[in-house]
C-alpha cells in the first residue's frame, strides 16, 4: 500500500475538522471537530511509524489519545459551567474579551 | 519494479471502503443539524480510524482507540449534549452566520497539504506486508513507553490527574 493513501486521508479529515472549528457556533460541536483533527494526526503518526518501521509513532499516538481524553473532559466541564451561568453555549455570545 | 505481491488488492479495497465511510461521516459531523446525529457520525469516524490502525498493523492503538474514544469520549459528548440543551431535535442555529468562509480556508489548506504530500511521497510504499511488523507488537510498545518514554508518561499521568480534578472543580455545583 502507498503511504500517501493514509496521509491524504489524514489531510482530508484534518481539513474537515478545521472547517468544523470555523463554521460551528455550538461549543460541543467545536469540540467534536477538534476530535476529528486529533484523529487525523493519529492516522498520520501511525502511517509514518509503519513507513519507518519503529514503534515511536505508536507511543506518540497513545499519548495523543490520552491528552485528547483529558482535553475533552476539561472542555466539556467548561461548557457545562458556561451553560449553567449563561443558559447558552453559543460561542458568539462569549464576547466579553473582545476589545 | 512493482511485483504483483506488492499491490495488496484486498488491503487497498478495504482501505478505500473504510476511507470513504470515514470521509462521509466526517462531513456529516461538521454539517449535521442534529447534535446527537453529529455525535453518532463521529462514532463512525472513530471506528473507521480504528480499522485503519489495524490496517497499519497497530492493533494496540486500535484497541485503545475503541476503548477510549468510542467507549469513554463519546459517552462524555452525549452527556455534554444532554446536559446543555433540553431539546434533542434539529436546530437551525448551529453554524456561525459567516460559516461559508470555512470552505475556502479548508479547501486551500487541503490543496497545499495534498500538493506537498503528492510531491514528497508520490509512490513511497509501506514496508512489508501488513501483519508481519515484528517491531510494533504490544510488548515492544510497552518497552518503549516504560523505558525511553517514561518521563512523558509521568507528565501525562499528572496531566490526566489535573484534568480530572479540574473537571470536577469546574463542573460541581457549589
Amino acid at each position: 500500500m502507498l503511504v500517501n493513501e493514509f496521509l491524504l486521508l489524514g489531510a482530508i479529515l484534518f481539513c474537515i475538522g478545521v472547517f468544523g472549528v470555523i463554521a460551528r457556533k455550538n461549543a460541543v460541536m467545536v469540540l467534536m471537530s477538534i476530535e476529528l483533527i486529533l484523529n487525523s494526526v493519529n492516522i498520520n503518526l501511525l502511517a509514518f511509524d509503519r513507513l519507518h518501521g519503529g514503534s515511536d509513532g505508536n507511543v506518540f499516538a497513545l499519548y495523543i489519545i490520552a491528552v485528547a481524553a483529558a482535553e475533552v473532559g476539561v472542555g466539556l466541564a467548561m461548557v457545562l459551567l458556561i451553560y449553567r451561568n449563561r443558559k447558552s453555549i453559543s460561542l458568539d455570545d462569549l464576547s466579553e474579551m473582545k476589545g | 519494479m512493482v511485483l504483483a505481491t506488492d499491490i495488496q488488492v484486498a488491503q487497498n479495497i478495504g482501505f478505500g471502503i473504510i476511507a470513504a465511510v470515514m470521509v462521509l461521516c466526517a462531513v456529516a459531523v461538521v454539517s449535521a443539524r442534529n447534535v446527537v446525529r453529529a455525535a453518532l457520525a463521529l462514532v463512525m469516524v472513530m471506528a473507521g480510524a480504528a480499522a485503519q490502525y489495524v490496517l497499519l498493523a497497530a492493533e494496540f492503538v486500535a484497541v485503545t482507540q475503541v476503548l477510549v474514544y468510542i467507549g469513554a469520549v463519546m459517552v462524555l459528548f452525549l452527556f455534554g449534549v444532554m446536559l446543555t440543551r433540553a431539546k434533542l431535535g434539529a436546530e437551525a442555529d448551529l453554524n456561525n452566520k459567516n460559516w461559508a468562509w470555512g470552505i475556502p480556508v479548508s479547501l486551500l489548506m487541503f490543496v497545499v497539504m495534498a500538493w506537498a504530500l503528492v510531491d514528497g511521497f508520490s509512490d513511497t510504499r509501506l514496508g512489508g506486508t501488513v501483519g508481519d511488523a515484528a517491531t510494533q507488537d504490544t510488548a515492544t510498545i510497552s518497552d518503549m513507553i516504560f523505558k525511553p518514554y517514561v518521563l512523558p508518561f509521568w507528565a501525562l499521568s499528572f496531566v490526566l490527574l489535573a484534568a480530572v480534578i479540574g473537571a470536577i472543580v469546574l463542573a460541581r455545583k457549589d
